[in-house]
This record gives structure tokens, sequence and C-alpha cells, in this order.
């Protein structure tokens, strides 16, 4: 997708990559240079992912941060987001958390949230993470689309006369 | 290409501000039709439907193509667009995210090289 980037000059930086696997699935990865039980831990630590979650350059940060990461737990993230006046929060259920391997999660903020599942896979000391993100239908990834919402987008709003077109669109 | 990007939407915003225009959208969503068909939908000159689908065409929300004397319209491609923007900039959320992230595990591990993986905690 846009894999270009990556010639920017940061050391032992990784390339990102996005791509729509299927009209449902979102999957995006990245080598991190560390230790899977490591990277699991900024996932899985509510301290440390506090620290990652929310990048200043997406004009986002963390009013709260609660999360009982292991199968069965829950979490709620509520954000400030430069763009809104509402904070805009975020929750759902740890469906399964594997220690170093895998963790799955439900998006439950709206009703056709995604199904989240990173994996960790460690390497010679480094780690690939998987994030696969499993619409509920194909409507559903289209409309999160259309809406503008990766969770942050400030073009949410402008997104809105768009989404209603589109969303009529799609069911075509 | 941000810059670009906004044109592109301004001409959808722009297009897409105008009830007919949206309603138009809408009919070609469940099937393609002539510029005569959408003038009788609408109960509107064929000059005046020339106007509407000639804004959305320029949008890129719909094409047009002529068969000998009858031009069909169908949904274009503007819709891929906003997709593909979205996926990018959903991948420069993560990447963003990831970058972080890095710093985070260089963190970790400079900590662990130092009280071991056990004691750290």
């Amino acid at each position: 997708m846009d894999e270009k980037r990556e010639s920017e000059p940061t050391p032992m930086k990784n390339p990102t990559t996005v791509e729509r696997k299927s009209e449902r699935e979102l999957v995006v990865t990245r080598t991190f240079n560390g230790p899977a039980h490591i990277v699991f831990e900024a996932w899985t630590k509510p301290e440390l992912l506090k620290q990652w979650w929310t990048p200043k350059s997406f004009g986002i940060s963390f009013i709260s941060c609660e999360a009982d990461v292991r199968t069965g737990g829950t979490y709620r993230f509520v954000f400030s987001h430069a763009a809104s006046e509402q904070p805009v929060p975020f929750f759902g259920r740890y469906i399964e958390v594997t220690p170093h391997s895998r963790i799955v999660w439900t998006n439950e903020e709206s009703a056709d949230g995604a199904i989240t599942t990173v994996t960790f896979e460690e390497k010679d000391g480094k780690t690939l993470l998987v994030l696969h993100e499993l619409y509920p239908s194909k409507q559903a990834l289209d409309d999160a689309i259309a809406s503008g919402s990766t969770g942050t987008s400030g073009a949410g709003e402008q997104f809105e006369e768009l989404d209603k077109v589109l969303l009529t669109l799609g069911r075509s | 290409m941000v810059q670009c990007q906004r044109a592109h939407l301004d001409a959808s915003f722009a297009a897409l501000s105008d009830a007919t225009r949206r309603g138009i959208l809408e009919r070609l969503g469940r099937a393609d039709a002539s510029i005569t068909d959408l003038a009788e939908k609408f109960h509107m000159t064929l000059t005046g439907m020339k106007k509407h689908v000639g804004v959305l065409e320029q949008a890129g929300l719909v094409t047009t193509e002529k068969v000998g004397r009858v031009r069909t319209c169908k949904l274009g491609p503007g819709r891929l667009k906003e997709e593909a923007a979205w996926i990018e900039r959903y991948g420069q959320l993560w990447e963003a995210r990831f970058d972080e992230l890095d710093k985070i595990v260089e963190a970790l591990k400079r900590e662990e090289r130092i009280y071991g993986r056990k004691k750290r905690k």
C-alpha cells in the first residue's frame, strides 16, 4: 500500500503494511526489533499501552484507559480528539488472551464493530505482529470506511453527508 | 497528495450538496440508467439532468458512456478513491502507533538487559 514511506531515514524502523484482505477484513503488519514477550507486554499493560496507542500526530490523547487484558476481561478507552468536542469512547471485551502470542477482542462502541486479532510471532529476537480486523459484513467495513472513522479521523464529520449516500449505494 | 484528496473531497461534497444529485446516486446504485430515464424519474428537462450528471461526473461519482444516441450513467470510481484514502489514513494511524511502540520496546529491552527478565515487573 504505502511502502514508499519506508525510505524515510528513520533508523531501525520497520515498514507497516495495510491491506483490505477481503470484503470484510483489514490486515496490518509490522515487525518489531524485540522479543514477543516484550511486545506483548506493551499491548497488555495499560500503563504501557497508554504511551503509544494515541499518537500525538493524530490529535488524540487518552482521557482514561482501563484494560483488564485477560480472556473474558473488558476494556474501555476514552479519547479526546482535537476535532471533536465530545470525548470518544471505545470499549469491548477480550475474547482470548494467550501470553506472548495472541490477543482477540471485540469493538463494541458500534453495532457493526470488528473483531480484532493480534498475533505475535517471534523469530531471531524480532517479532512479527499481524493485526487482523474482521467486520461482521462487507457493509460494516464499507460503512466504517465511508464514515471516515479510523477511530480517530478528523474527517469524520465531513464524511457524514457522503456517508449517507454511500451507505445507500453499498446496498445495491 | 493531501491537497489532491481535498480537492477531490470538495468536488464530492459540492456534488452531494444537492438533494436531486443524491437521489440520482441512490438510483444509480440500484441500476444504470440513461439521462432520459433519469430526467423522467426526477421530472426534469434533459438539459437540467445533463447538468446534474455533469457535476457528479466531475466529482468522479458517476461515469457516463454514449452508445448510439443513448447516454448511460453508472456509479463512478469515486468510491474507490475514498476507500484508498481511508486505508492510507488507517495505515498512517497504525504506523504512528507502532513508531511509538518501537520506543517502548527499546526501553523494555534496555530494562531487561540491566535487571534481567524475571526481576523487571
